[in-house]
């Protein structure tokens, strides 16, 4: 045999270094980490001791943890561990005012609801309200008093602000509209104390154009109280009084008690609407027309000589308008009202104003729907003082500044001037609750009590007092802005003291001696809330119209009808409204009504003017892609994502105030862009809406979360039934619709035919009613879930995912003109939609689909009613909401507590924020299903109650908390088991074997012909349309 | 047959024997009942139970010094005219400088008796109850040591001990069986090998030889052997798995060596008094220490010792209160307990439905209390264990208009009485929500 061939690998093999045959020995060329015994520990070492780790930990695991039981050291009377107080205090969130009643468990504040005593609420509440709690535990806000960086002592502070005080020169106090007398008392202390104190307050949202024309024409510098409950026709020019404008929980209920039906009842309001942007509003109206803010003037003086002619008064000399068939319409439905008929403008123009108060007295609507006597004293902020003020920081002659709870570096148009001012003035404090942008700017902070750890009292309205009383006492190192003013003062009376005193000197001889004592008089108001005075009598006045002649010639030049400049509408939105609150997830993440997008501020664009911008916005419904712009306003450029918006008129743009914080924290900031210095003076006045902005499209998408995609119901005509008030009361059930099925043996009636058994109720059978017409969609029910049982918030990015956790949404439905079978042509809302509001949460449904397929038995039916989720049964298969006809269940895709990835969720990411959680409800994990519950620990807690005393629940006893919030009493929770309560009577409930049925006409349930038989039931939307308009 | 007969004989003699040592050796269960018989009217002696226990326990028993006096035979050491006027105005009593009462109230600190304006009749049952207490013959001590540590946990127990002992003398029985069975074999072999006239079928039958290890190895043995031992250990993690988180019988050490025995045992202070929340909430609370300090501003140590004792002390630290003077401090640091009753966060129990409502003893879930010295979990506290007392309970529904309609309704469909699972008691969302 031939000797082989040898092949080398390289030269230290042909050599055969002894090194190398060394290391050819091993298989790989490094030596791996596996330990030889001695040195660092090894691979292995790290796998045993893993292993071990994990057994020693899970067998460690199944015994339980030594949890403490610590009792109080000395129990206060009238605390008992798991029984929730409820104490009466009263919101305030800069220039808006709330009766509340607050929910407090085992010491802590857990849910703020309406104090059903005040006239002014009735027991409602709004979004920003309800979120309020959560508010209290931002851990954004500052523990302590701070002075010029640093964290100081309160001593300390107090004698730098008293020595600053003194020192002279002048010194301004700025605020909001400040509404109570004994703050008011202890400001005017100060101002005596130190006579160069000068106070000065404004508005975020101004109305100085409302208060010098009622000045001028009503002989008082304040806002009317309205009464919409009394008004048969209203008119609105840009008036979002149910969202924004006003005191919207009181505007909410009196406009929606016009909107019930019933037997005895077969008249509603009508509501016309000339606004620019879709707004909650003109959502609501019947007849709505969309106008350019610099059309509005000329349409309020048409209106005005429409009014006029009728009256048989001198005309104004202004411009037609091309479009007047609406108006003429409205303007006969005024007249034909009268006293019942009220006209209200959102312009900031005093001369727009003027004539408002004009027609309102040809109407006599003074007296009635309008009472100047018993005046608002919410919004009261003076514009021209302000700007004095700002000019004054400008030029360096004011020597110091105190911003009372307020933020204008932020929050006013003329914030950066403000900001610049600041660094002239000697000394500047605040008593804000953060570092926000004007405390950032400030030398001082004395940072005041949140509201629920303050006593202190309000005015709302002329005559109706409201206290405030601390719910928790304080959690930081704070101290009550008006201590701090008494104390700068020199006045050493505690703050309680000092309102008690007012109290005793100012009100308690108004109680008309019914009272033992004022200690008792006290008790009583403090117990209450609130404390009312009779409403003044008040009678048609007359008013000063000398003005509006010059009025309507400066509208004339300052309007026109055929503006060609697009124009910017800046509007508050009912989520984050002003801003002030931006901080809180809560209210970041709730949909805007009509948009339903959260998390951003964003263009809203006619559809029509989107088009001719070349913009597609095919992927919004999608993967909510938008489309990015450029807006140019003021000479300065930004850019901003884009949101066609239905009803929007042709030639405007909208943006929302309230966003683009700075400094707010970790939620709000750098969400969205702030609006506040896009307004500009005009006409004597800030102007809301800014004429000849330019929009370019920009390149680049844009995602923006938006909670419904699809806009309407698909021709679906089960979902929504709605019909025109003409038609209602000719034919109650009239806008119905009575499904039919197929079935072998023909076509029956759903009911007919079942997949299943039915239900047995013999105890109580929970339902709930929501009353299309008077629902206004502002969306503080959701809110009021979410507070209640422990909702997370999940942020932007999952919204877009579509894994919202919102146990209650209202769907936004547009009524487009596009025939029945183009269904993308319905997709494609119209110019100006009809808008329907549907509140949709767990239907409960008797026949539940979801039942029938967990396979785990995690969803049952309740002997009530209920349909139950048990969490910790539950293995997240998700067939159930695949089941689900009305896509009411969420599935916790994470774990949104204890998770930094959902820092957002401030609610269950700190120990300060789950302070807010419910107790009685499961914080869920990962991996299962949740929904609407029904309140279900309410109902327990209410039925427990009632077993105590040994009698049977009363009706309202046991509400869910959407009910309870509804400042519109659209929802009606009940037991229809009762044939006493409400529920049962409005629905005219004949209770069945398996189930009730409903004899009132308008009563139906949402794709009734699926016979899944909800507990939830929606009575007919009914809109105040003549009868030939209907189908326009 | 002979063996039958004799084996029979012997087993049955034998289990004879067993039962009968079993029941001489076995305590005799049931008590005779030393309550001797008492002149009143029952109903009244029960009413005057109602209140003593309601107004009086907190300050007197009927044969230990509390903060008041014992009240054992107090008929026969006072008139009854006299004690009326001192129940219903002890001040009074005190004022008029009465000789008795004056050197009383300062024998007991000068702690006042409120005034309980009481009926005739009311205190004529508060009476009769303390003299039929009071002729009681003093109960047996309980087991009051503390060193034992946990007491018999009840019943159950004792039941499952008289099982054991059952299977041990059958599993001993059986095998003495086998041996008598074996040794008749091995006789009866050996008879038949001696015999010559056996032909081969039966000598085969003879010679067999039992070959234990081709038993052993045969595939059934060994595949019963497998099964059983699989299913054995199967079980045995099952159950292991089952009591995870199960803390049964888990008895912390307390920061306060606080005894129930002695509370609410030996001086039968009613649950009510402490657990301020069990009739009205959903805990039933721990108390605050300013509920101690309700007895123990006068009780400082056991009775008959002197000085303070030192657990008594530890109250006195987390209240800050000088005994000397008298005084309370701010320096407050409050009690820090262990808690016993871990109910896992995802299920929902209130108190007051079960015992303000249901009527539910605190026994029937937390073992006899008033026998614990250091308190225990008694029962396991699981889904399982909830469901099967809602599935045997009947409502509490007398005297309670809430259920008037649903037990008219029950009483149509059924003639059992009306159970906790007949109103949704077994529903999920009555306890998870």
């Amino acid at each position: 045999m031939k000797e082989s061939k040898k092949y080398w690998k390289g030269l230290e093999e042909l050599k055969g270094s002894a090194e190398f045959k060394e290391y050819a020995k091993k298989e790989f060329p490094e030596h791996l980490p596996i330990n030889d015994g001695d040195g660092e520990p090894s691979r292995r070492d790290f796998l045993k001791m893993m292993g071990f780790g994990v057994a020693a930990v899970s067998l460690a695991a199944c015994e339980a943890p030594v949890r403490k039981a610590i009792p109080y050291v000395s129990k206060p009377t009238s605390v008992d561990p798991s029984i929730p107080n409820y104490y009466a205090s009263t919101y305030v969130n800069g220039s808006d005012v709330a009766s509340v009643v607050v929910k407090t468990r085992e010491g802590r504040p857990i849910k703020v609801e309406g104090n059903a005593l005040s006239s002014l609420t009735g027991g409602g509440t709004s979004p920003q309200i309800e979120a309020s709690v959560l508010s209290l535990y931002d851990k954004q806000r500052v523990t302590g008093p701070i002075s010029a960086g640093q964290e100081t002592t309160w001593n300390d502070l107090d004698e730098k602000v008293k020595a600053a005080l003194s020192s002279g020169g002048k010194i301004y106090l700025v605020s909001n509209s400040v509404s109570s007398p004994s703050t008011q008392k202890a400001i005017d202390q100060l101002i005596t104390k130190y006579p160069g104190v000068t106070q000065v307050s404004y508005d975020q949202y101004s109305v100085e154009g409302s208060l010098s024309a009622n000045d001028k024409s009503l002989g008082k510098r304040a806002l009317p109280s309205y009464d919409f409950s009394k008004a048969k026709t209203i008119v609105s020019f840009g008036a979002d009084f149910l969202g924004s404008w006003g005191d919207k929980v009181l505007n909410n209920r009196q406009f929606a008690a016009t909107r019930k039906l019933g037997d005895n009842k077969k008249e509603m309001s009508r509501l016309y609407t000339f606004e620019s942007i879709l707004s909650l509003t003109g959502a609501n109206a019947d007849y709505r027309t969309p106008i350019k803010p610099s059309q509005e003037g000329l349409y309020v003086v048409n209106l005005y000589n429409l009014i006029a002619e009728k009256a048989g008064s001198a005309r104004l000399n202004a411009g037609s308008v091309s479009d007047n068939a609406t108006l003429i319409k409205a303007a006969n439905d005024l007249w034909n009202s009268r006293e019942a008929g009220l006209v209200v403008s959102g312009s900031n123009d005093e001369n727009v104003q003027l004539i408002v108060n004009a027609i309102n007295g040809l109407l006599g609507a003074f007296g009635t729907t309008i009472d100047i006597n018993n005046h608002q004293n919410i919004r009261k902020g003076n514009d021209g003082e302000f700007i004095s003020f700002v000019n004054d920081l400008k030029n360096g002659s004011a020597s110091g500044v105190i911003f009372y709870n307020c933020n204008p570096v932020y929050d006013h148009p003329l914030g950066s001037d403000i900001k610049a001012g600041l660094s002239n003035v000697k000394f500047t404090l605040t008593t804000s609750d953060r570092i926000d942008e004007t405390a950032d700017a400030v030398q001082h902070i004395a940072p005041d009590h949140h509201y629920l750890e303050s006593w202190n009292d309000f005015e709302p309205a002329k005559g109706k007092f409201s206290l405030s009383q601390p719910t928790i006492s304080n959690i930081f190192n704070t101290r009550q802005a008006q201590d701090s003013f008494l104390t700068w003062a020199e006045d050493e009376t505690p703050y309680l003291d000092f309102i008690k005193a007012n109290w005793e000197m100012d009100l308690y001889s108004m109680a008309g001696g019914s009272f033992y004592n004022f200690d008792a008089f006290w008790d009583k108001c403090l117990h209450d809330g609130v404390f009312e005075l009779p409403s003044e009598t008040y009678n048609n006045q007359d008013i000063d119209i000398s003005g509006i002649y010059d009025a309507a010639s400066a509208i004339s030049s300052n309007y026109s009808d055929n503006g060609s400049d697009l124009e910017l509408v800046l509007y508050l939105n009912n989520s984050v409204a002003e801003g002030i609150q931006a901080n809180n997830p809560w209210l970041q993440e709730m949909p805007d009504p009509i948009t339903k997008a959260c998390w951003d501020n964003y263009l809203t664009v006619s559809p029509k003017q989107a088009d001719e911008w070349g913009m597609s916005f095919d992927e919004l419904s999608t993967t909510m892609k938008t489309q990015m712009a450029n807006l140019t306003v003021g000479g300065s450029t930004f850019s901003l994502p884009v949101i066609p918006q239905p009803g929007q008129k042709y030639g405007t743009v909208g943006l929302a105030l309230g966003y683009g914080r700075t400094k707010a924290g970790k939620v709000a900031d750098r969400v969205g862009i702030n609006a506040y210095p896009f307004t500009q003076q005009s006409n004597g006045a800030r102007s809301y809406s800014v004429i000849g902005v330019s929009v370019e499209p920009a390149s680049g998408s844009y995602k923006i979360a938006q909670m419904q995609t699809h806009h309407t119901h698909m021709g679906r005509e089960t979902v929504i039934q709605e019909t025109t008030l003409e038609a209602y009361k000719k034919d109650s059930q009239s806008g119905r619709n009575f499904p039919k099925i197929h079935t072998s043996e023909g076509i029956k009636k759903p009911y007919a035919i079942s997949l299943w058994k039915g239900h047995e109720y013999s105890n109580h059978h929970w339902g709930l009613i929501v009353d299309l017409n008077s629902c206004t969609g502002c969306g503080t029910c959701t809110i009021s879930c979410q507070t209640e049982n422990n909702i997370p918030v999940v942020g932007k990015q999952e919204v877009i995912n579509r894994r919202d956790m919102a146990w209650m949404r209202i769907d936004r439905y547009y009524s487009s003109d596009a025939g029945e079978n183009d269904l993308s042509g319905m997709e494609r809302a119209a110019e100006n939609p009809e808008v329907t509001f549907q509140p949709m949460m767990c239907q409960q449904c008797n026949n539940a689909p979801c039942e029938t397929v967990c396979p785990v038995a995690a969803t049952t039916h309740s002997t009530e009613g209920l349909n139950q989720m048990a969490y910790n049964r539950c293995i997240g298969t998700r067939y159930c909401a695949n089941n689900c006809p009305y896509k009411v269940r969420r599935f916790n895709w994470f774990k949104y507590h204890d998770n930094t990835q959902f820092g957002n969720n401030l609610s269950m990411n700190n120990d300060l924020g789950k302070m807010v959680l419910n107790p009685d409800v499961t914080v869920r994990s990962r991996g299962v299903m949740e929904k609407c519950s029904f309140c279900v620990q309410r109902i327990q807690a209410g039925k427990l109650e009632a077993k105590k005393d040994g009698r049977r629940p009363e009706d309202g006893e046991i509400i869910s908390a959407c009910a309870a919030s509804c400042p519109s009493e659209a929802l009606v929770f009940g037991d229809m088991k009762d044939p006493e309560s409400r529920i049962s009577k409005m629905l005219k409930l004949k209770v069945k074997d398996k189930g009730v049925e409903a004899n009132e006409d308008r009563a139906y349930h949402v794709l009734e012909e699926i016979r899944v038989m909800p507990n939830v039931w929606y009575l007919t939307k009914v809109r105040n349309k003549d009868a030939e308009e209907a189908n326009a | 047959m002979l063996k039958i007969d004799l084996s029979n004989l012997k087993t049955t003699g034998l289990l004879y024997s067993f039962v009968f040592a079993f029941f001489i050796s076995s305590p005799a269960l049931a008590q005779e009942d030393t309550t001797a018989v008492s002149q009143f009217d029952p109903e009244v002696v029960a009413a005057g139970e109602k209140l003593f226990k309601a107004n009086c326990t907190q300050c007197h028993a009927i044969r230990t010094r509390l903060i008041g006096p014992p009240l054992e035979n107090i008929q026969d050491r006072l008139e009854r005219d006299y004690l009326i006027r001192w129940i219903r105005n002890s001040q009074q009593v005190i004022e008029s400088g009465d000789d008795y009462a004056v050197s009383l109230y300062e024998e007991y600190n000068r702690t006042a008796m409120p005034a309980y304006p009481f009926t005739d009749e009311e205190v004529e049952g508060l009476l009769a109850y303390i003299e039929v207490e009071s002729n009681k013959a003093p109960e047996a001590e309980v087991a009051t040591t503390g060193e034992e540590g946990v007491a018999d946990a009840g019943t159950s127990q004792l039941t499952s001990g008289y099982v054991t002992t059952i299977l041990v003398v059958l599993v001993i029985i059986l095998v003495l069986i086998l041996i008598v069975l074996g040794l008749i074999v091995s006789v009866l072999t050996r008879y038949l090998k001696e015999k010559k006239d056996l032909d081969e079928s039966e000598l085969e039958v003879v010679r067999q030889r039992i070959d234990l290890g081709r038993f052993f190895r045969s595939d059934a043995v060994v595949g019963i052997v497998i099964f059983i031992f699989t299913a054995v250990v199967l079980k045995t993690l099952i159950d292991g798995a089952f009591t995870i988180g199960i803390q049964q019988g888990y008895q912390p050490t307390q920061p306060i060596a606080y005894s129930h025995a002695l509370h609410a045992g030996e001086y039968q202070i009613d649950c009510n008094y402490c657990h301020t929340g069990v009739r009205k909430a959903k805990s039933a609370n721990i108390p605050s220490a300013n509920i101690c300090m309700n007895c123990h501003s006068g009780i400082k140590n056991l009775a008959g010792k002197d000085g303070i004792s030192p657990e008594i002390q530890k109250i006195y630290d987390a209240i800050d209160y000088n005994p000397e003077t008298g005084e309370y401090g701010t320096n407050t640091k409050p009690i820090e307990w262990v808690r016993v009753h871990n109910l896992p966060d995802l299920s929902y129990f209130n108190h007051a439905q079960h015992v303000e409502v249901g009527g539910v003893e605190c026994q029937t879930c937390h073992g006899p209390v008033e026998e614990m010295e250091v308190v225990y979990q008694y029962a396991d506290l699981t889904m399982g264990w909830c469901i099967n007392c809602h599935r045997d309970t009947d409502v509490n529904t007398k005297g309670n208009d809430y259920y008037n309609k649903l037990v008219e309704l029950h009483a149509r469909n059924s003639k059992e009485p009306m159970k906790v699972k007949d109103v949704g008691g077994l529903e999920c969302s009555k306890c998870h929500y």
